[in-house]
């Protein structure tokens, strides 16, 4: 009877491996996860407000000290929107101008689902589940953001749930790039948990600590990102390289808590990406 | 025994559920309790090693789906701790005071060295080092987990020689 069960994980796991996205297994998956759905989403609801009290606390602790620094940089922001506000109306008008051809453009591309997560893969993997599926338009590979920054994206969804890999999984890699100077890399998990690493970044180019990371978008028609453009990452934090390593090593600390993510959304676009011909 | 399936099949589903949309979040001290897996064993303690095989891999089987991870994956961990808890249960364990708190300890342990092994052998991210800084955090938080679940799955799944006994006292 025991034997007979490990076996059949063993063989389930095997072909859970295999298995297509749209196979007989993936279909069993949906069918668990649609039974799942409602007492996942009951749960959750129970659960929010001491989840709340619990996050209130803990945002108490860091408070005071982060109110003054946020003080200066509203200032600091407030004067760099103005600036970017008439730079965009520019390039709007040149881009009109020039009858220029893009690819889908964050946000004004983009409606939004805003979503709750159901549940958490648990400790080894970065993923979770959230609410909303392909009946409410979410893909594979739509892109997963909060109003913080990126978030991930889906990498399966059912009807009535989708499964998102966080940006802070093993298997995660974003093109990315400085807002300040453009020097581009890919975005990955990093050493402690929770953190991110901007790698491939030749020790030639320009980035320095404080610096804003966002999503690169596409930036070559051999590669298009699955990601569009200009979504706010994280902020560097540290930036080093040695004689022996061909690239710099750049931490990022992530502007998304990706231990307290709730709600989120899931960009929808309608417009067709370019294709590599 | 229908009754006590019934009972153990409601209180496993419950308890999924809670894992996976609730305590899978927890991160106190880095480490990170597994509802689930102190269930199982509490059940297998009191009900023995093919029911706690079968809690195991039905219980880790939904758990799996729900998070759309790999089929039989977390059935396979849950069905070996389910059936060596309930060995030990029906040969020397369930009798003594300290058994739960003991199976737990072993079992966690066990559970995220073969789960980190498992990962590995299967090609996925195994984070070793995250596994041990946090398996001391994770035993504690599990112990804690222990008293109530006990207790809880006590009362609701008796083992039928201790209601025997108790008649006998009582008689």
């Amino acid at each position: 009877m025991v034997g007979g069960l490990v076996l059949l994980s063993l063989i389930l796991i095997t072909f859970s491996f295999r298995a297509s996205s749209t196979g007989t297994l993936h279909q069993v998956e949906s069918a668990g996860v649609t039974v799942l759905r409602p007492f996942e989403v009951a749960a959750e609801r129970v659960a929010r407000p001491f989840r709340d009290v619990y996050g209130y606390f803990r945002g108490l602790v860091h408070a005071k000290q982060q109110n003054g620094r946020l003080r200066l940089q509203v200032n600091e922001l407030r004067q760099q929107a103005l600036q970017g506000k008439s730079a965009q109306e520019q390039n709007r008008e040149f881009r009109a101008q020039l009858h220029f051809i893009d690819s889908p453009l964050f946000p004004r591309d983009y409606s939004p689902v805003n979503t709750r997560i159901i549940s958490w893969s648990g400790e080894f993997d970065q993923q979770v589940v959230i609410a909303a599926g392909s009946d409410q338009g979410i893909k594979e590979d739509t892109p997963i953001v909060t109003q913080d920054g990126l978030v991930g994206r889906v990498t399966d969804v059912t009807g009535s749930a989708a499964h998102v890999t966080l940006l802070t999984d093993e298997s995660s890699a974003v093109p990315a790039r400085d807002q300040k100077t453009g020097a581009t890399g890919l975005v990955r998990h990093g050493e402690g948990e929770g953190s991110l690493l901007l790698d491939y970044v030749p020790k030639e180019s320009d980035v320095r600590e404080g610096d804003v990371i966002v999503t690169a978008g596409t930036q070559s028609k051999r590669y298009p990102s699955l990601f569009p453009g200009a979504i706010p990452i994280g902020v560097v934090t540290s930036v080093g390289q040695s004689d022996t390593a061909l690239y710099k090593q750049i931490q990022i600390n992530p502007y998304v808590d990706f231990s307290g993510l709730d709600p989120v959304t899931a960009l929808i676009t309608h417009k067709r990406s370019p294709k590599v011909p | 025994m229908p009754a006590d399936a019934a009972k153990a099949a409601g209180m496993l589903f419950l308890v999924v559920v809670i894992q996976l949309s609730v305590i899978a979040n927890v991160d106190i001290l880095s480490g990170h309790p597994n509802l689930l897996l102190v269930t199982v064993v509490c059940v297998s303690l009191l009900r023995g090693a093919v029911f706690g095989a079968v809690a195991g891999f039905s219980a880790g089987l939904l758990a799996d789906t729900g998070v759309f991870g790999t089929l039989g994956f977390t059935a396979l961990l849950l069905t070996l701790a389910g059936y060596w808890t309930g060995r030990y249960g029906e040969t020397t364990g369930r009798d003594r005071a300290h058994a739960p708190l003991l199976s737990i300890a072993v079992i966690t342990v066990l559970y995220q060295i073969s789960a980190l092994v498992l990962r590995y052998l299967l090609g996925q991210a195994a984070p070793a080092h995250h596994i041990f800084v946090a398996l001391l955090p994770t035993v504690l938080l599990n112990l804690i987990l222990t008293v109530p679940v006990y207790a809880l799955t006590r009362r609701l799944l008796r083992p039928r020689e201790w209601v025997t006994r108790e008649v006998r006292l009582l008689g």
